[in-house]
């Protein structure tokens, strides 16, 4: 894993990887919107009004599936100090932020045609604008210090605490009376949802997940090129001392 | 055209299905354009540096 946690590696590595991640993740939403809006039948409850579905529950997943892997890396960065486990945290977060934006959104505009409401205080509805709000945390408290080190650090502690909301998300249907429904696709016993609706779900979840790699990678190459200016500036302030030993100590 | 109207009303749910994918859209193009736009950014602020002489040595010594 170390020989991939090397910025000149990553570089190379995502430079080749990007262009096949784009296409895919095209190929995929395109598929996922037509499926969804032209194919998948009406509901015989919800009628059309499920085709939001479509939109919601990828986003859903997204949004706690890119915080699981924004504590991740922050742990790495903690332990280990791998010089791109920051990077890849600091780049998902705004990213997180947006699915889970997505996801309320979504859920609010299915909530009122079904439940005959906008939004209730229910467990799954509060503790995914928890997350929302964490990840928003995230971001100003990363941004806080003069120092890049030190934000980075105090970000990497708040999003492992804030790693106790993941299953509060996933388990709250079970756990407390909701309005929101419990889980039809990843439940014990298999998917209680057709086929003719599940599989342009779940082409579009992947699409929305190639999607995110991709635009991960790419903030993580600008934040990489972001830390060489920093250094070749630090190197110019500097001019004394060895330009060398100067952008050295502030690499990532 | 009336299949059109048909399917444009959703079966009477336009004014929330639309909005969604919508939304969706925007946030989608949200993210690449505002992340395409950082790319570009640091890559120009990088391309002054390299112009400049500075840093080429550093950036060669990554590699």
């Amino acid at each position: 894993m170390h020989r991939f946690a090397n910025p000149a590696r990553f570089m190379r590595l995502s430079s080749a990887l990007m262009p096949w991640c784009a296409a895919a993740a095209a190929a995929c939403l395109l598929a996922g919107f037509y499926l969804a809006l032209f194919v998948a039948p009406p509901d015989y409850q919800q009628g059309e009004a499920v085709r939001i579905m479509f939109i919601h529950v990828p986003a859903a997943w997204m949004a706690s599936f890119v915080y699981g892997l924004m504590a991740l890396a922050s742990a790495v960065a903690l332990i280990w100090r791998h010089p791109l486990a920051d990077i890849a945290a600091q780049g998902a977060a705004p990213l997180g932020a947006g699915f889970t934006l997505l996801c309320l959104v979504t859920g609010s505009l299915w909530g009122e045609p079904m439940w005959g409401t906008w939004w209730v205080w229910d467990a799954r509805l509060t503790s995914v604008l928890v997350l929302f709000f964490l990840y928003l945390g995230y971001i100003a408290l990363v941004n806080a210090f003069d120092d890049p080190t030190r934000g980075a650090r105090a970000g990497a502690v708040l999003a492992l605490v804030g790693v106790v909301n993941l299953p509060i998300i996933k388990f709250s249907v079970d756990w407390w009376n909701t309005l929101h429904q419990p889980a039809s696709v990843f439940r014990m016993g298999g998917p209680t949802i057709d086929r003719s609706m599940l599989i342009p779900l779940l082409i579009m979840a992947v699409g929305f997940m190639l999607f995110f790699a991709w635009v991960l990678m790419l903030r993580m190459r600008t934040a990489i090129v972001a830390s060489r200016v920093r250094a070749a500036r630090m190197g110019e302030i500097t001019a004394t001392e060895p330009p060398e030993r100067t952008a050295a100590e502030s690499l990532p | 055209m009336d299949a059109i109207a048909q399917y444009l009303a959703m079966g009477g749910y336009a004014r929330f299905v639309w909005p969604a994918y919508g939304v969706a859209v925007i946030v989608l193009a949200v993210m690449v354009i505002a992340s395409v736009a950082g790319w570009r950014r640091q890559q120009r602020l990088w391309a002054v540096i390299e112009a400049a002489g500075h840093g080429r040595r550093r950036a060669s010594a990554r590699r």
